[in-house]
């Protein structure tokens, strides 16, 4: 039971009065302190959140109108640069980094009178899908202590089903919002890529780097997507979002609605006991009147492959302009500026890190370049071609989100087994459609994510389907 | 494209190309896990791809652009460069590059 009304409920409630803002952040730093052992927070930004929410209330007392998110409280993955802590990235290399100017997605929630109150841990750099990379600690999965949260927004996503704060806000690239929201049982929504503005988030993945809310109803994701969704000239990979916007009049009903079951998630590699699960809310599904049929996507079963070579060639780039000249760790006794690059990202970035940018190098690298990197990305075309062809007889796509659930933290014991944790969520990112996970039950004591997807830029209609679905799986 | 198994020589020029010193422990470890992680990506060799293009982003959007104007972000020098570990007279001092 939440201890948060729904957001715009919140909003309105402060907007009349019924609700102090600053009431509502000391009621989140408190359930943060309260819930410290499962450390999903790296810090919180108290001192600026109490300033915003005291602002917010004398302005209320005076009658003026404060926006759609009015006095609520969120936490914000520390890769988004944010005022009133320092942004990490969970990662050494940018321990006691304070941002200069905030991410748009954050001025944009600001902007309608939300309040950020904390940075959530991450696997350092968003590389990861447990959160165990991250170089500080490791949060562990609110329903048990011994698993993961999943990653790399493990933080947000336990920060969720900890009622922490009434939202999160996460990243993903490769799965990043999904995973750790199926792994914990919140709602976690992969907007389609380049409706949300990537200024100021951390970048790992450019080509498939996209933001989203983690949220305990798809009413309230469908809320801040709404609020900060659309083209920044910051940003000159964004595009136009939908006119009808995220909120109004969705088409939430099941009835008549095509989704096709993705016969290459449903094989091999999927825990049996996650696998009934899913079979059982589909069936829920058709039961309310969708259309359920079986669809074949059969190259997307290399999305995993395409994926670690397109993702680590994009993360070698990113990761280049940590060089401990301009900010970010510097090592302190270099003779010379090869000797200050070399040895600051040498002891700055954790092994994923360096794995990936090396991996990425090679990928790149004079030689490599053509059997790697562009194969990949022409494979990745092949990907997106099945996708298109399969969306002309279906309209949503729905799957298992994780192919187990949550693992125990320690159990993965090499790289290549984490990276598989990933392979029902690359497929959506490289293909840059919307993807959203809803809580579907639990498998083994622990909770199961169903996936919907819909093509590119039918974000409004893929929300519409999940509110109709959760509706359905409550 | 015939797979090679990673040699320490292999994971030290990366580490080189990539500007990142590693110690014994990591090469060797590292000399594996690329290896098992190669072996993986290496389907993607015996693919069929014929007349099909890389896609490199998925928006389709080509040449955005902004106007040539002067935007006044309000940020003053000193604010941007006060995570710069050394600052001398409101500039980023460099090590020494060359002798």
């Amino acid at each position: 039971m939440s201890q948060w009304l729904p957001i715009a409920e919140i909003a309105a409630k402060v907007q009349t009065g019924g609700l102090k803002a600053t009431e509502l952040v000391e009621q989140s730093l408190k359930t943060i302190t309260d819930k410290a052992e499962y450390q999903a927070i790296i810090a919180t930004t108290e001192s600026r959140a109490r300033e915003r929410a005291a602002e917010i209330d004398a302005r209320v007392a005076k009658g003026e109108k404060i926006g759609r998110l009015a006095g609520v409280p969120f936490i914000a993955k520390d890769n988004f640069l944010v005022f009133g802590a320092d942004t990490t990235a969970a990662s050494n290399m940018l321990r006691g980094f304070e941002a200069p100017y905030q991410s748009t997605v954050i001025n944009r929630l600001e902007a309608e009178g939300a309040i950020c109150v904390a940075k959530a841990n991450l696997d350092a750099f968003a590389h990861g899908a447990s959160t165990e990379n991250s170089d500080f600690f490791t949060t562990k999965n609110p329903h048990d202590k011994t698993r993961v949260p999943g990653g790399s927004s493990g933080g947000s996503a336990a920060s969720v089903v900890l009622d922490l704060a009434p939202f999160a806000l996460g990243s993903d690239t490769g799965g990043s919002i999904r995973q750790p929201a199926s792994f914990v049982g919140c709602v976690g929504f992969k907007p389609t890529y380049g409706t949300t503005s990537r200024s100021g988030v951390v970048a790992m993945g450019t080509s498939c780097d996209v933001m989203g809310p983690m949220t305990r109803t798809v009413e309230d994701a469908a809320l801040i997507y709404d609020v900060f969704a659309g083209p920044d000239e910051l940003d000159g990979t964004t595009i136009p979002r939908d006119p009808a916007g995220y909120v109004e009049n969705l088409d939430s009903s099941l009835k008549g609605k095509k989704v096709g079951i993705i016969k290459e998630y449903m094989a091999g590699g999927l825990d049996d006991s996650v696998k009934q699960q899913i079979t059982a809310s589909v069936e829920k599904l058709r039961s309310a009147g969708a259309e359920i049929t079986e669809v074949s996507l059969p190259s997307l079963p290399l999305a995993l492959a395409v994926y670690y070579i397109v993702v680590p060639a994009e993360v070698s780039s990113n990761l280049s302009r940590y060089d401990g000249q301009r900010y970010g760790h510097t090592y302190p006794d270099a003779k010379d500026l090869h000797e200050s690059y070399n040895m600051s990202r040498s002891t700055g970035f954790g092994a994923e890190a360096k794995r990936r940018i090396m991996i990425g190098t090679y990928v790149l690298s004079s030689g490599y370049y053509d059997a790697y990197y562009k194969k990949a990305q022409t494979v990745r075309t092949k990907i997106i071609n099945e996708f298109t062809q399969v969306f002309k007889n279906v309209d949503f796509l729905v799957g298992p989100t994780a192919p187990s659930v949550a693992f125990k933290i320690g159990a993965t014991k090499d790289p290549l087994q984490m990276y598989l944790a990933d392979v029902m969520t690359v497929g959506a990112s490289l293909a840059g459609i919307p993807a959203i996970t809803i809580p579907a039950g639990e498998a083994e004591n622990m909770p199961v994510g169903l996936q919907l997807m819909a093509p590119a830029r039918d974000d409004r209609a893929l929300l519409g389907l999940a509110k109709a679905a959760e509706e359905q799986l409550a | 494209m015939k797979m090679t198994k990673f040699t320490r020589d292999d994971v030290l020029k990366l580490a080189r190309l990539a500007r990142i010193d590693l110690n014994e422990e990591e090469v060797e470890k590292f000399a594996g896990e690329f290896s098992s992680i190669l072996d993986y990506v290496e389907q993607l060799q015996s693919v069929q791809v014929d007349g099909l293009e890389p896609t490199t982003q998925v928006t389709g959007l080509t040449n955005v652009t902004r106007k040539d104007e002067i935007v006044d972000y309000g940020y003053a020098p000193h604010d941007l460069l006060k995570n710069v570990p050394n600052v001398k007279d409101d500039q980023i001092q460099a090590k020494r590059m060359i002798g």
